[in-house]
């Protein structure tokens, strides 16, 4: 009974909110990311048996995919970690309504297990045991070994949700994962302990003993317990609230004088990135930002591949741009009223982020030269990479703002609030990513790496040239959708 | 000092606000009553241009709100807690208000230093983020924060509401001293119809966005306001 008001109370809140209906463009781009993995799933399920037979023609199949579950468990929490949520309710109304606490908690964590992450492996699973069948293993082996690795997938479900409460706890936001998966990922590899072989062996007795699927059954339900405490210990007001006064660390921050008469604000951005969860976490994202083409250069696969170069730049360089920019104005979502009625020019507001954007950059840049160790062709893709992104991807993330209406609640009080992350917030970072690359990538293969900078760098001080006309342009769609802004800001969800 | 003009306010078909004339002179504390839904608070937005009205314009000091926006150096407001930006401390948040109306810390100090009493050794130097304060005291800090920089115009959405009573008291003087010494022009909405008499020389009444009464206050109003929220109007009128 319950449980369909709250399914109703969702849907409802899903569709009537503002975001729903300003984004249908975004969320038809979801249904096609989704039924592109569902595809890819699929064949992969269909052809594995057979490819693996031709390519392998002495070996068993099944031992072999058995083989190299642990790297597919492993790159699952990850995915899982950077784009599945724990469902999120706004519980706060119910606590006083007479709903049991723990049928609450039931309820998300019962729903996380209909998520898509948990039935995309299905969509490989299924048609690879039915392969398996077809060749003539044993039907009720083959049907304990899908059930095995489903139940595994549940367990990764829940494994997840448990570190995403640890990392939400800390200012380190994808720390944990990276150390526990980093970590497990380097005792198998130095074989220390083999989790290869032990996934394998573990899989494989579910094919031989049925019954062993107790185990990763015991797992799961020991695994949802540790679940439910958590959650239902965070049920409590006063355990979010008690803990959030924090004492204030006061700076005085003169030096933001020198920017002239955007001061004030590049003031309360800076005390607004250090003094709330959400967006200090892109701060630490801006280390994995850094690090990000060490993953390429050292990588002899891509040494031949410079038009690859200019597209690490983007991203080295315009890290903290795509992930703080993507959000303006919605930092300010939550005063945006008093900010409207304020006293203030809308243009000295966007310089300020401009501003931000364009010494993040800069600094990101300085930081980067040492990559110059991996040739001189990087520097130079980076340095291009990082005009392009000052000339025209801050005019383009500030001008896409204008479009935004979802509500950033920065105050974080609420239970269960991860709103704004997910993956939507990395689709957003595809046009910036993509444009240069096109541009590059096209300069490249037509004339070469030299001219493909040049052009980079072109384009980006035509940018800059027209810096004053394309702030008028951008701060005019901003006045015009005001009205709206506000609307969408002021909603709750 | 402001006029509204023909102003109406629609969501599809239903009308919220409709007001065919309304002059508010300067230096006037102004009370706006009125139910749930009577439309207060729509009348604020339009004044403030944050939300678009349907037909008609408000006019502020010669200004029309909605296609200029230099009404906003004289025009201060606090509408809801959302006028204020939670991870601030309040005397952060009262400087950076200083700033975008062109006054440095000095002249924000002193205006601070004459709201002791009214802050009552709850808002300043607490070490704390206007997060985590009471609902009342937010409350205190962003009705301060709309005095900073000499407003000529003053809006306060409900400024008793979540207020103890001590607080009241003072706010009341506050508001008072405000239109009769320093000429400016206060305009506040409350429910509480003994507050509202008393700090405001003219009432007007608005009933599912209409203003159907516009009384300047004299002894007998309260009397008046009562019985008409009562619902027994006709029989006060009879035996007065």
């Amino acid at each position: 009974m319950k449980i369909k008001h709250f399914i109703n109370l969702e849907w409802k809140q899903y569709f009537r909110s503002a975001y729903w209906q300003k984004s249908m463009a975004l969320n038809i781009l979801l249904v096609f990311v989704a039924l592109y993995f569902v595809v890819t799933f699929l064949a992969l399920g269909i052809a594995l048996f057979p490819l693996l037979k031709d390519a392998f023609p002495d070996q068993d199949p099944l031992i072999i995919v058995n083989s190299y579950l642990f790297y597919w468990f492993l790159g699952d929490l990850l995915m899982r970690f950077f784009f599945q949520k724990l469902p999120v309710m706004s519980v706060k109304p119910l606590l006083t309504l007479p709903i049991k606490r723990s049928k609450v908690v039931h309820y998300v964590l019962g729903k996380s297990s209909f998520s898509f992450f948990n039935f995309l492996p299905l969509f490989a699973i299924i048609p690879f045991g039915v392969m398996l069948i077809i060749n003539n293993y044993p039907l009720v082996s083959v049907i304990f070994w899908m059930v095995g690795i489903f139940i595994i997938t549940l367990i990764i479900n829940y494994l997840n949700f448990i570190i995403e409460s640890f990392s939400s706890e800390t200012d380190f936001s994808f720390l944990p994962i990276i150390v526990f998966a980093g970590g497990l990922f380097a005792i198998n590899y130095f074989n220390l302990i083999s989790f290869t072989d032990l996934v394998s062996s573990a899989v494989s007795s579910f094919y031989e003993t049925p019954f062993l699927v107790v185990i990763p059954i015991l797992v799961l339900i020991v695994l949802y317990v540790v679940n439910f405490g958590k959650l239902k210990n965070k049920l409590y007001l006063d355990s979010s609230l008690k803990s959030k006064s924090q004492e204030v660390k006061a700076s005085n921050l003169e030096w933001t004088r020198k920017f002239g008469d955007a001061a004030p604000f590049m003031q309360l951005d800076l005390k607004l990135i250090w003094r709330n969860k959400r967006p200090r976490s892109s701060v630490f994202l801006l280390i994995l930002g850094l690090l990000y083409g060490l993953v390429f250069y050292p990588n002899p696969v891509y040494q031949d591949k410079p038009w690859f170069y200019a597209f690490i730049g983007i991203f080295v360089t315009g890290i903290f741009l795509i992930n703080f920019g993507q959000f303006i104005p919605a930092w300010d979502s939550g005063y945006y009223k008093m900010l409207m009625s304020q006293n203030i020019k809308y243009k000295q507001y966007l310089k300020s982020k401009f501003t931000l954007m364009t010494v993040s950059v800069v600094i990101l840049f300085i930081l980067s030269i040492p990559y110059v160790y991996f040739g001189w062709k990087i520097l130079l893709a980076h340095l291009a990479a990082a005009i392009y992104n000052i000339g025209i991807n801050t005019h383009v993330i500030l001008y896409g703002g204008s479009f935004n209406r979802k509500k950033i609640d920065l105050n974080q009080r609420a239970a269960f609030n991860y709103q704004g992350t997910g993956a939507v917030q990395w689709l957003i970072g595809i046009p910036l990513m993509l444009l240069p690359l096109a541009i590059f990538g096209a300069s490249y293969y037509f004339f070469s790496f030299e001219i493909g900078c040049l052009l980079l760098t072109v384009f980006g001080l035509i940018g800059i040239v027209f810096h004053q006309k394309l702030m008028n342009l951008i701060t005019d769609k901003y006045l015009d959708s005001k009205y709206k802004m506000i609307q969408a800001f002021s909603q709750d969800n | 000092m402001i006029n509204a003009s023909n102003l109406t306010k629609k969501y599809g078909s239903k009308s919220v606000l409709n007001i065919k004339n309304l002059e508010i002179p300067k230096g006037q504390s102004f009370g706006l009553v009125g139910n749930n839904g009577a439309g207060k608070t729509t009348f604020f937005s339009l004044l403030l241009d944050l939300i678009k009205p349907s037909t008609g314009q408000i006019i502020n000091k010669g200004i029309q709100v909605n296609n200029s926006e230099d009404w906003k150096p004289f025009t201060a407001s606090f509408i809801d807690e959302s006028f204020l930006i939670g991870y601030l401390t309040p005397e952060e948040y009262f400087y950076f208000i200083g700033e975008l109306r062109g006054q440095n810390k000095a002249d924000v100090d002193s205006l601070l230093s004459q709201f002791e009493d009214f802050f009552h050794g709850e808002i300043l130097n607490q070490k704390k983020y206007l997060r985590d304060l009471s609902k009342g005291n937010q409350k205190k800090a962003g009705i301060v924060a709309a005095l900073i920089g000499n407003p000529e115009v003053i809006i306060l959405d409900e400024p008793f509401a979540n207020l103890d009573p001590t607080t009241q008291i003072r706010l009341k003087t506050i508001i008072k001293n405000l239109a009769e010494t320093q000429e400016v022009t206060v305009l506040i909405s409350s429910h509480d119809l003994m507050h509202v008499t008393d700090v405001c020389e003219r009432i007007v009444v608005l009933d599912k966005g209409e203003v159907i009464k516009d009384l300047a206050t004299s002894a007998a109003t309260l009397k008046e306001l009562e019985a008409h929220f009562a619902g027994n109007e006709t029989v006060v009128k009879e035996t007065i």
